[in-house]
């Protein structure tokens, strides 16, 4: 087609569904014949509404759909801070703003919705929000700052999820419901009393069957304040104070532009279109929120995606319909687990319902059944939702129940649903449209894991409701092709490194032997003999080269440094915080001259020095540890540094003392042997120069005290630490960290980084909070006490080495010629320092040397010795 | 044993001198030799130098079973080397040299390369 044949595409509104149909348009092909313009009225490309609220962790960046600002596919032009203020369905245009005027052939409203503030007195006031998009939350932000309380108007879905908000940003939290439960749309009666249970125990207020008549300014009228000071209610003489107030009272489509255009509209609102997602004009097509197909507006992204593709699809001659979605939903509520499937309401005729509550443990869940009992059609699920996701699909997909259908929300129910198979035509992921056959079929392809099988279906990689279940159906599918997936150690132990932490500890194992014989095969190998020894360390805490144990150790333990290619070692001793004195500098710089090392300034703030041999680590060592240096721990699995910038001290930005407690976390943890090494990091403000949310501990600096993120990892997968718990007394923070480095090392997977491991954690992060902060497994002191016990007993490995005989036996080049240097290892220089030098064959000393001579002259016994 | 063979052996070290599961590294006719000692106290030397790392340090790699096979892993990048046999458990065409080695009256010695 010639380029002026071309026709063209506008899309009013860049969210979410506006984004996935471009994407839908550009993978289906239709901008070979298109050309697409894209208006949208926000300052920024579409971004992840649905996780909108991760705003205040992670940030506008992380929550863009299109970080670069423009798609790929140069036919697709996007205008952001674009506002389209009428349609003309006639003549085949829009008006922009700025009194642009634009033609089309084809037209797509994504306008999305608005949230509805319902005609309070008092709600044009200052400090009256609302809760959807990055300006909203970067002004609720701003008020937080000051304000001391603040209240929620409304208990439904995204008003819990403004309520949890406000309460992390340290606002003492009201929600304020005019029905007399929360989130009354999606769950019942019973559900709801267990959910307000669950939020008042957090220390939010619930008010419920409140109205709210009106909303006064701050101190009365007559200091002219135009701020919030109170909500006063229906009925209720004393008025609620408040600083500040979000409206989250339910959304209405944004259908204006359709209505002054005189389309048709659904009777309780949004763009009435037909199954293809068509309005009653022949080329104006509505998708999204503000959609009503056959008079139904969808609230969810899910169905909004869906017509996404609808549309592409009918722009391309396809004949895909939307006839109606699955509006099941789970989510976490200040870490209350909360789900809602198919007919959760049971307003089916003559429906059954099976429930189960357990007040003490906070856990609701409720059944739908049908009248004979053979089909599941839909569910409540409160405290505890792990059954989700096999439920929500054994609902859509009709399948029979189970014999004992109660199996289901019992409390030993594991939520992968032991045993039963979902069809393969089953939605796992309903945001993605991806079946059990699907995340087969990906298997089959070739992928090696869960992840692997989102990364090709992007099933989870929405609202990840459904991760569980994808992995469940992953590991059944290989155990169903023999693949079993395997976690047992090594050949030697067949358990995972958690279960054999547990085991050592219960049994107060002390040595390799004892464990290997007790529980184990044959006499271990290069994988679980220093997975052993890292168990006893982080348990026992004894010297690592005490001698029942030596043989466990990896190649850089078993030296206490790091061995380099040609078989010489790295020296690095611990700066704290990266803060050393002139004269320490110097310490390092004589020894490093006396025993010609390599120096290099390391990516952890410390000094490495190269090219040690064995043979010299002792001597090496004896200086350092004389002029008040210790192990550094650079070879060990263990806590390596703790990052610091300059803080407060000097910096003029810094708002506490960095470098103080990164040296107080560095000393507090040294030595702490670990499933896999540990890095930690302390900016003194939120411009983290120390990049603490590249570590697996970062800690950043507030007004109020220190924020803690775990699970960041530089490496080969890099990932940022996500906030764990916000304005912290350094009391707490040490705390919570003590637990959650002794959680790690007592379940994580050998080798296994803390950013892995808490992905591999059921519930992720959230399980981590649960442990650590809200200490649901009553662990807290114990781990406390492990972590206590560890700081009393550490002592310097090396200085312990220096002073032992024993231990010092072992650092020679040859057991038979402890004296002659080994000629293997041999260095040049580059840039005036010395490098290694690596040859291709094993180096022979010949006959030049006093110890053995060649094999012709038959030495005697006396002369070898 | 007969007297020519007894004199082609160096000795090294005491048996003691080696704790069970470790190795020792020896010189020996101006080679630097690998001597492993087992639980059971069986002696094995091999050449100390890694083929793969090009690096004289198997000594001090960790000593295991695969199966019933004894065998030590390279500090290295850990490729497996048997202890009886010198050839690599991952890739048989790879082999470091190996050492007649006995133990006489406590005291570990080493003989001559074997071929291979
Ligand atoms: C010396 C140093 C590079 C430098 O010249 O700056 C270094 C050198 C080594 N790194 Fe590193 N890493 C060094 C900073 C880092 C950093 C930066 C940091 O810590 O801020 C990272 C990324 C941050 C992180 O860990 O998340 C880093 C990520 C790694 C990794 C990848 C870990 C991962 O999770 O993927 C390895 C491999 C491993 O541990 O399995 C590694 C392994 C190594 C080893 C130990 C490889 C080895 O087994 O021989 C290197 C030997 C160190 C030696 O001989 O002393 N090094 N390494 C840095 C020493 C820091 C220190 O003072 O202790
Ligand atoms: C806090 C929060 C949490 C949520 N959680 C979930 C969840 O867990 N699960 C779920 O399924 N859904 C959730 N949702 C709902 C979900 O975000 C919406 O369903 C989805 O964003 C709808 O997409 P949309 O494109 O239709 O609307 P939007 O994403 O709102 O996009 C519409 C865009 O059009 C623009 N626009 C409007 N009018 C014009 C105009 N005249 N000219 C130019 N541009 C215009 C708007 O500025 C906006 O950018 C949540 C929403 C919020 C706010
Ligand atoms: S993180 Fe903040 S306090 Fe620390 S150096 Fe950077 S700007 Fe200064
Ligand atoms: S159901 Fe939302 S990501 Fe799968």
């Amino acid at each position: 087609m010639s380029p002026h044949l071309r026709k063209k595409v506008v899309v009013v509104g860049h969210g979410m569904v506006g984004h996935r149909f471009v994407t839908a348009a550009i993978e289906r092909g239709l901008t070979e014949t298109h050309d697409i313009v894209v208006l949208g009225e926000e300052p920024r490309p579409a971004y992840d509404r649905v996780a909108l609220t991760s705003f205040f962790e992670v940030g506008a960046e992380a929550l863009s759909f299109l970080p670069s600002g423009a798609y790929e596919d140069p036919r697709v032009t996007l205008r952001t801070s674009t506002s389209v203020i009428e349609i003309d369905p006639a003549a085949q245009t829009v008006m922009l703003a700025d009194g642009e005027e634009m033609a089309y052939d084809e037209l797509v409203l994504a306008t999305g919705a608005a949230p509805f503030v319902p005609p309070v007195p008092g709600a044009e006031l200052g400090n009256v929000f609302v809760y959807r998009t990055i300006e909203d939350l970067e002004a609720i932000r701003q008020a937080a700052r000051t304000a001391k309380a603040g209240a929620v108007i409304g208990g439904g879905l995204l008003g819990l999820e403004a309520a949890n908000a406000l309460h992390q940003l340290g606002v003492e939290t009201h929600v304020v419901e005019m029905n007399p439960r929360l989130m009354s749309v999606q769950i019942d009666e019973a559900g709801g009393r267990m959910l307000g249970r669950h939020i008042a125990d957090l220390g939010l207020t619930v008010h419920t069957s409140v109205v709210t008549e009106s909303i006064s300014p701050d101190a009365g009228v007559s200091t002219g304040s135009t701020t919030v000071g109170a909500l006063k209610f229906r009925d209720v003489d004393e008025p609620l104070a408040v600083d500040m107030v979000v409206f989250s009272a339910g959304i209405r489509p944004r259908d204006a532009l359709a209505r002054a255009a005189g389309l048709d509209l659904a009777e309780r609102g949004g763009v009435l279109v037909d199954e293809q997602c068509r309005s009653s004009d022949p080329h104006v097509w509505a998708v999204g929120e503000c959609a009503a197909p056959a008079g139904r507006m969808y609230g969810l992204v899910a169905p909004g995606y869906d017509m996404a593709e609808v549309v592409a699809d009918a722009l391309l001659g396809g004949q895909g319909t939307f006839t109606g979605a699955d509006m099941s939903t789970k989510l976490k509520l200040l870490g209350v687990d909360v789900a809602s499937f198919g007919d959760a309401h049971g307003t089916t005729d003559e429906c059954l319902e099976l429930t189960y509550s357990d007040a003490v443990a906070g856990v609701y869940k409720k059944l739908v059944i049908s009248e004979d009992g053979t089909r599941l059609l839909g569910g409540v699920l409160v405290g505890d939702a792990s059954a989700y996701g096999l439920l929500r699909p054994m609902v859509a997909s009709g399948m029979m129940l189970p014999e004992n259908p109660e199996e289901l929300i019992l409390p030993q129910s594991t939520g992968g649903g032991g045993g039963i198979q979902l069809p393969p035509e089953a939605q796992v992921c309903s945001c993605n449209d991806v079946t059990r056959g699907d995340i087969e079929a990906a298997v089959d392809d070739g992928c090696q894991s869960a992840a692997e099988v989102t990364k090709a279906t992007k099933a989870g990689s929405t609202c990840g409701s459904c991760k569980v279940q994808v992995k469940t159906i992953v590991e059944d599918y290989f155990t169903a092709q023999g693949k079993t997936v395997d976690t047992s150690l090594c050949e030697h132990f067949s358990m995972t490194r958690a279960e054999l932490f547990d085991v050592v500890l219960i049994h107060g194992y002390k040595t390799f032997d004892q464990i290997i014989e007790a529980h184990g095969t044959g006499r271990g190998c290069d994988l679980c003999k220093p997975a052993v020894a890292s168990i006893l360390a982080s348990q026992l805490n004894g010297h690592v080269l005490a001698k029942e144990n030596r043989k466990l150790q990896d190649t850089n333990d078993a030296y206490l440094a790091n061995l380099q290619k040609n078989g010489s070692y790295s020296v690095v001793p611990r700066i704290p915080g990266g803060e050393i004195t002139p004269e320490g500098l110097i310490v390092i710089g004589e020894v490093a001259k006396d025993f010609g090392l390599y120096t290099k300034i390391t990516g952890g703030q410390r000094i490495d020095m190269f090219g040690a041999r064995m043979e010299d680590l002792p001597a090496i060592w004896k200086r350092l540890v004389d002029a008040g240096f210790e192990s550094g721990h650079a070879y060990g699995k263990s806590l390596r540094t703790v990052k610091s910038c300059v803080g407060s001290t000097w910096c003029r930005y810094g708002v506490q003392d960095s470098v103080g407690l990164a040296i107080m976390l560095e000393t507090r943890y040294r030595g702490l042997r670990s499933p896999h090494k540990l890095k930690g990091g302390v900016s003194g403000c939120a411009r983290e120069c120390a990049e603490a949310r590249g570590k697996d501990f970062g800690v950043i600096a507030t007004e109020k005290g220190w924020n803690l993120y775990v699970g960041g990892n530089g490496g080969a997968i890099p990932a940022h630490a996500q906030l764990l718990a916000g304005d912290l007394s350094t009391e707490e923070l040490v705390r919570y960290l003590d637990r959650f480095l002794m959680y790690y090392v007592r379940t994580a997977d050998r080798l296994q980084r803390t950013a892995t491991w808490i992905d591999s954690l059921d519930g992720g992060l959230d399980r981590v909070r649960e442990v650590v902060i809200d200490d649901v497994l009553g662990l807290g002191t114990e781990l406390e006490a492990a972590m206590a016990r560890h700081t009393e007993t550490y002592f310097d490995e090396w200085k312990a080495t220096i002073e032992d005989p024993e231990k010092l036996r072992r650092f020679v080049s040859f057991v038979n010629a402890p004296e002659v240097p080994d000629p293997n290892i041999s260095f040049g220089s580059t840039r005036g320092q010395i490098v290694p030098e690596v040859g291709a064959e094993p180096v022979s000393l010949g006959a030049s040397i006093p110890v053995g001579l060649p094999d012709l002259v038959e030495p005697t016994l006396e002369e070898s010795r | 044993m007969n007297a020519a063979q007894t004199v082609t052996y160096i000795s090294v070290c005491r048996l003691d001198d080696i704790d069970p599961e470790t190795g020792v590294a020896a010189l020996v006719r101006g080679e630097a030799v690998a001597v492993f000692r087992t639980v059971d106290d069986r002696v094995f030397a091999l050449s100390n130098y890694d083929p793969f790392g090009h690096a004289s340090v198997l000594a001090r790699g960790i000593v295991g079973t695969r199966g019933e096979v004894p065998f030590v892993a390279s500090p290295l990048l850990k490729q497996p080397f048997a202890l009886e046999t010198g050839i690599c458990l991952d890739d048989p065409s790879i082999s470091v040299a190996t050492y007649d080695v006995d133990v006489v009256d406590g005291e570990v010695r080493i003989g001559a390369r074997r071929p291979h």
